[in-house]
């Protein structure tokens, strides 16, 4: 998560106080937030923080700017429809997109763990370089670091993007108001469920393929067909489609109603998801994103993210409300809902 | 998906909501015990408590097993565990349970070597590929998932796995149901009965109740309409003056129950005396130990068990709570003090415990439902 630095201020209010951190201060959900907001923010960006966004837009010299940055340590590091050098990339170029802004430019971090076969780090590297070339973003430079045989799962690799906003959207949960519709690129969970599949751990076996690939083409699609009524968008990674959701009740103040009918889901996901006992919901995705726009422009928007392709399963999956406040709520078909909150804890660590 | 989205079809769910409203008599009010967390836990998923008329009153009971374990188990089993020797290993919804110093999941970020398991054998797997260790399996549930733990250690055995143990937490459900009907302060009128329980169990075990204490008891599947049609066999029932036990969930429960399961746990287990149950107190013969044929693979025999016992906070009411005698919302601690992520009690943890179901699920909503009737 990044937002706009604001110095000068005096001592920052550190409200984060729990005594170690365990593996959900990772997950995306709740405990990310109270670590970012409590720890974080009042260091970086002095107290009280704009909406945090996936990535910030800045001006340097005149020029706008949009930065972000995100480190990946998934395991296994490849897994049915990708491997973690792919992801590196497209999740880098699904938060500058999201944020309103054409990816250009990724920088690399490695971190190796002495005695990773070479074959593994080339295939890696290739799969950067592809995805790269697929999402047309350039990669420019780069570090290496390796570190003892035991102190690192085989590699991590962080990435930094920077792009350049696209002209006529503004991306801001402060604008999203009541009547505003919820739209959905595709099926959701399928990068979660793959991951946990993929591990072996469950002696359960699915037809899954993680989601992971650059939104951008479908985000330009619905800037050009929306622009100005385009008032937020993220791309669901971890803590799933709820999780972002709930975010965005908490920084507008108003409540999001999703039609659980909706909502696509892959009947492989469902099932493994009935079988665990998860929700689709808080699952993780990949390459799927979220959007709000504005009730006179979400039919052209849905057109146009279904005409692109790989949107053709995009659906709006609810509306904003003035209530619940803050909250996320999904209604059946048959008159009954539910609360859905943020990730609590983390069923799947390690997963992006 | 076959056998789920059926169970859910908005149409025969809104049928069956209307026969309920036209079997209930406006004039009186039913209180229904759902034994099982897994039905507390479908009937806030769903919102079923919307689609059923006021004078229906669901009650939450003991079935959720972390919900109603005492802490000091937890405690007893985590000091085992402090040996740098010995994975522990537990199933997910254990994970976050309090314990007096923090859960397993802290005890993990601490150095202790705590891994999720999804079933037994995953224990014995990691034993397995652990030679040098000693995995000790944190066996919890109903008759449910005691024959899995049962078939486990008979693998155990005939393997010949020495560096594997089972912390034994099995409880049975008919002295808990016993409990709750000689609790004073409880008037039920019927019972939604468990599911998963009744395939190993079968039907008969409940007999008892419609005979001797008049109560109807219709054995219940998970999905919206599973819970609406017993429902409706209830009310049909209660209308009839009638006190039977009935099968709604024939597609996995027979009368009989899974004779081989059975056999598999007589085996492995023996009644305890008495077993302290969260809430509900000493429940004489209500628990299972390991059989002492088994005894090398029972972590209670194999190590030293310092028999912790933990009162619950005071503040927290989870035995009132577990005995349907207080709403989730009604305990002094409910979404300040003890919330999901810092939860007091394990009611607040588990999926099935109604706390938690409540919090996830309902809590806030009640403010909301003039917000849902008003226009899009």
């Amino acid at each position: 998560m990044t937002g706009e630095a604001k110095l000068g201020s005096s001592a920052p209010k550190i409200r984060f106080r729990e005594p170690q951190i365990e593996m959900a201060h990772g997950a995306g959900g709740k405990a990310s937030r109270r670590l970012v907001e409590g720890l974080f923010a009042p260091f970086f960006f002095g107290g009280s923080p704009e909406p945090l966004g996936d990535a910030a837009h800045l001006e340097i010299n005149g020029a706008q700017i949009a930065v972000t940055t995100d480190s990946f340590v998934v395991n296994p590091l490849v897994f049915p429809g990708g491997s973690i050098g792919e992801l590196a990339v497209n999740g880098t170029v699904n938060d500058l997109a999201v944020s309103g802004a054409r990816p250009e430019t990724i920088v690399v971090t490695l971190i190796l763990e002495a005695g990773l076969r070479t074959e593994v780090l080339h295939a890696e590297i290739q799969a950067m370089a592809n995805a790269a070339q697929e999402a047309d973003v350039r990669i420019a430079g780069g570090d290496t670091k390796v570190v003892e045989h035991g102190k690192a799962d085989s590699m991590y690799i962080t990435t930094t993007g920077l792009g350049a906003p696209l002209p006529g959207i503004q991306v801001d949960s402060r604008s999203v108001r009541p009547g505003d519709k919820v739209l959905l690129s595709g099926p959701i969970g399928d990068h979660g469920i793959t991951i946990l599949l993929a591990r072996g751990e469950l002696d359960m076996e699915g037809d899954l393929r993680s989601d992971t690939r650059s939104v951008f083409p479908m985000v330009r699609a619905v800037a050009q067909a929306a622009g100005p009524g385009v008032r937020w968008m993220r791309d669901p990674t971890r803590g799933g489609v709820a999780t972002s959701l709930n975010e965005l009740a908490r920084d507008c103040g108003l409540g999001v109603i999703l039609f659980e009918d909706s909502v696509p889901v892959r009947d492989a996901v469902r099932g493994a998801c009935e079988l665990l006992g998860l929700d689709p919901l808080h699952i993780a995705n990949e390459g799927q994103f979220l959007t709000v726009v504005a009730p006179d422009l979400a039919d052209a928007a849905l057109k146009a993210l279904q005409e692109t392709p790989g949107g053709e399963a995009a659906r709006i999956i609810g509306e904003i409300r003035e209530r619940p406040a803050g909250s996320v709520l999904v209604t059946t078909l048959y008159g009954g809902s539910r609360i859905v909150d943020m990730l609590v804890g983390d069923p799947l660590p390690r997963i992006c | 998906m076959k056998y789920v989205d059926e169970f859910r079809d908005p149409e025969l769910i809104n049928k069956a909501a209307d026969e309920i409203r036209r079997l209930a008599d406006p004039n009186r009010h039913y209180r229904l015990m759902e034994v099982c967390g897994g039905h507390t836990h479908a009937i806030y998923r769903f919102g079923l408590k919307d689609v059923l008329p006021p004078n229906i009153e669901l009650i939450h009971g003991p079935g959720c097993p972390v919900c109603v374990l005492p802490m000091g188990r937890i405690d007893d089993a985590l000091s085992i565990a402090e040996n740098p020797d010995v994975i522990f290993a537990a199933f997910g919804d254990m994970m976050r349970v309090p314990g007096t110093n923090g859960s397993p999941l802290e005890h993990k970020a601490r150095g202790m070597d705590v891994r999720i398991v999804y079933s037994p054998s995953d224990a014995i797997k990691l034993a397995k590929t652990n030679p040098q260790k000693h995995v000790m399996f944190f066996a919890i549930g109903f008759e449910t998932t005691a024959p899995s733990t049962a078939l486990t250690l008979q693998r155990a055995k005939s393997e010949g796995l020495h560096n594997f143990s089972v912390f034994c937490n099995h409880v049975t459900i008919i002295p808990a149901i016993r409990a709750i009907l000689d609790s004073p302060d409880m008037r039920l009128d019927g019972f939604i009965g468990p599911g998963h329980v009744s395939t190993v169990i079968g039907c008969r075990p409940y007999e008892w109740i419609a005979q001797n204490e008049h109560k109807p008891i219709v054995v219940c599947g998970f999905e919206p309409l599973d819970l609406l049609q017993s429902i409706v066999m209830l009310l049909t029932q209660l209308q009839k003056g009638e006190a039977r036990v009935e099968n709604q969930y024939k597609r996995v429960v027979p009368w009989e129950g899974n004779r081989a399961a059975l056999k598999a746990m007589a085996e492995t287990f023996q009644l305890r005396p008495y077993f302290e149950w969260r809430g509900l107190g000493f429940i004489s013969q209500s628990a299972l130990r390991i059989h002492e044929q088994y005894a090398e693979w029972d972590a209670e025999q194999r190590f030293h068990v310092p028999g912790i016992r933990v009162t619950d906070p005071k503040a927290a009411q989870c035995g009132e709570v577990l005995k349907g005698v207080l709403k989730p919302a009604q305990c002094k601690l409910f979404g300040r003090e003890c919330t999901p992520e810092n939860p007091v009690g394990a009611l607040m943890v588990s999926s099935e415990g109604s706390c938690a179901a409540y919090f996830n699920y309902e809590h806030r909503k009640n403010a909301l439902v003039t917000s849902l009737n008003a226009p899009a």
